[in-house]
């Protein structure tokens, strides 16, 4: 154990590289076929203009305090993420309001995650399920002790709670234990 | 449709990075080893091959797109024609059964399909949040998008549905690295322990590095070819080639929210009987749907009615060692539930191999003996090629040859399994290969 703390302590690296403007170069072109590779850094940047389209209805809920789901008409499938189309009949849904309360179905404990998230480790992202829902919704569980996760997690009730300045992602909403 | 035949094959090593080559020299290398085990000459290739597949996941590793005709020219392969294939995770798996289906459909004699990645021109953390773009980007992704917690939220509901163990998890590790410590070809050649994967630092409860495959750089080739192609590499090359005859190809398809996946009733195989899953909610989470539906048409084509006794070996997407897990039942090799059990018993491990445990029934059906993703590496679009590579050597008796040693060769090996895999169970196929001379 010893050992792994020892291993652990090292300065952080970073990727930005540095400015160099010219390499050694051989007199004798066949000792090229030796040199180090030359590795710059090439940035990359992008702002889409994502549209949620037809699922934006979540959205707007969301912004309002309240948790959209779907639901076919004929054969009545309820869908906990949205789905303007069902995808058993084909038919076009209507939205629907979901409980505030329902039950962790599984869950996990991220403590390393895409650059995007990293800051955020560790989080508990869960898929929660609710009576008389055919499908499940991916969100985040705060209020439980990341470094104790139990199988017991599963089927715990947990509530949702929403961002007072909502950001108009699938985070707006997250769930506490109820 | 005609017979297929996988008659060679190259991997080039996988390694953490390649910053010495860009991809396509790298692909070359896997080209070049195909072509010399098969003794056909590079101008040999460049006029007998009629068309080739190109294998490759993210354009986003390398910021460069079209990569396929640079390697093709690289190849010396222009101006034949070719095509891209992307399907995540599984990307190898279908570009494989592309190449078999442009050979079936009588278009080509000859097909290369070559693959690669290079994933080291990004951190870690910035190629997690590439691969985790493979989610919904308006409900998935967003939320914390990761693969390793999407599939560590499947494993915890595949341990509260049916008991599975870190521990049985953890074998599956020790057997692909301990397997790998015997394959020059593997990122990873270590002997462990159930403990040292526990003790490995924890990624997604309760997946540890040691569960997880790696990220990689690294390319692989194989070479189609119908009964006239075999004919005409006969003629260029002075002998026969030893082929695998690829007796078999499925797939499936599952929603790519997790979220969105059915909880009704299992998929049966053949040998499986409705009594087996009674109450069980399917796939629900713990399961892969497309794996199942992947297994079943591909056994149905290879006349397979059951897997556990009809196969010598399986190649499979072992991403995680839950998916192992998980893939065993999708493959009927055990029922649902049972794929704990079913390593813990020592079936999947190779018979002859020391582990440092003694189990029941070890080498019932060695899978990955090759050591799979988690001890060879990931690189996306070549992986699923690497395992019919294998799978090839496998057949061909030829393990020995190419690893330098035999103590990966799965004895009087007649018919094997390869299977691939993406993104939580999106895309997944199976092939099957018999030995064909
Ligand atoms: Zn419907």
């Amino acid at each position: 154990m010893e050992e792994q703390e020892k291993k652990r302590v090292k300065l952080p690296e970073t990727d930005e590289g540095t400015v160099l403007f010219n390499v050694p170069f051989p007199k004798d072109l066949k000792d090229l076929k030796g040199m180090a590779p030359i590795i710059i850094r090439q940035p990359y940047h992008i702002d889409y203009i994502h549209s949620y389209g037809q699922d934006s209805p979540f959205f707007a809920g969301l912004a309002n305090g309240k948790l959209l789901g779907t639901r076919c008409g004929p054969c009545k499938h309820t869908y906990g993420t949205p789905r303007l189309h069902c995808m058993y009949c084909g038919n076009e849904c209507d939205w629907i309001e979901l409980p505030k309360e329902g039950a962790v179905h599984t869950f996990t404990i991220c403590h390393f995650g895409s650059e995007e998230f990293l800051k955020e480790t560790p989080f508990v992202l869960i898929l929660v399920e609710w009576p008389g829902v055919d499908t499940l919704f991916l969100s985040r569980l705060v209020g439980v002790d990341s470094l104790q996760p139990s199988l017991d997690w599963v089927g715990m009730k947990v509530r949702a709670q929403f961002k007072r300045l909502s950001k108009f992602k699938p985070t707006d909403v997250y769930f506490v234990p109820a | 449709m005609r017979p297929v035949y996988l008659v060679s094959g190259g991997v080039s090593k996988f390694a953490k990075a390649r910053p010495d080559v860009t991809f396509q020299p790298m692909v070359k290398e896997a080209y070049d080893y195909a072509l010399k085990d098969l003794g056909l000459e590079f101008r040999q290739a460049a006029e007998l091959v009629d068309g080739t597949v190109a294998s490759y996941f993210s354009d986003h590793f390398m910021r460069q797109l079209k990569a396929g005709s640079m390697v093709q020219d690289y190849l010396g392969l222009t101006p034949k024609p070719s095509k891209r294939i992307e399907a995540g995770g599984a990307t190898g798996g279908v570009a494989f059964q592309s190449g078999w289906e442009a050979v079936a459909s009588g278009r080509f004699d000859i097909c290369v399909v070559y693959g690669w990645e290079t994933m080291s021109r990004v951190n870690t953390w910035k190629g997690n949040e590439f691969i985790a773009l493979a989610s919904d980007v308006s409900f998935d992704y967003p939320v914390g998008g990761f693969y390793s917690g999407y599939y560590a939220m499947m494993v915890v509901r595949h341990m509260k549905e049916f008991g599975t163990s870190v521990e049985q998890m953890a074998l599956v590790s020790v057997k692909n690295h301990n397997n790998a410590f015997h394959n020059p070809y593997a990122q990873k050649r270590m002997n462990i322990r159930i403990e040292d994967v526990r003790a490995s630092e924890m990624v997604a409860w309760p997946l540890t590095m040691l569960d997880i495959c790696v990220m990689s750089d690294g390319a692989a080739v194989t070479i189609l070819a119908s009964e006239e192609g075999l004919n005409k590499l006969e003629k260029a090359t002075g002998r026969r080639p030893k082929p695998a005859k690829v007796t078999g190809v499925g797939g499936g398809i599952d929603a790519m929210r997790m979220a969105d996946r059915p909880h009704g009733e299992v998929i049966l195989l053949p040998h499986e009987k409705p009594e087996d899953y009674k109450g069980l909610k399917y796939p629900g989470v713990h399961s892969f749907r497309a794996g199942r539906m992947a297994s079943k048409t591909a056994y149905q084509m290879a006349g397979i009615t059951n897997p556990l006794e009809e196969l010598d070996f399986i190649e499979l997407h072992d991403a995680y060692t839950s998916s192992e897990i998980q893939t065993y039942e999708d493959m009927g090799l055990c029922r649902y539930g049972e794929g704990g059990k079913f390593v813990e018993a020592g079936k999947p491990f190779m018979p002859n191999l020391d582990y440092g445990y003694r189990f029941p029934e070890q080498g019932k059906i060695p899978v990955n003996p090759s050591g799979g993703l988690i001890a060879c590496g990931h690189p996306v679009g070549a992986t699923g090629l690497m395992q019919a590579v294998f799978a090839l050597w496998q057949l061909q008796g030829s393990i020995g040859k190419h690893f330098g040693s035999n103590q990966l060769q799965v004895k009087n090996a007649r018919r094997g399994a390869i299977h691939s895999h993406a993104g939580t169970g999106t895309y997944v196929v199976v092939s099957i290969l018999e030995k064909g001379f």
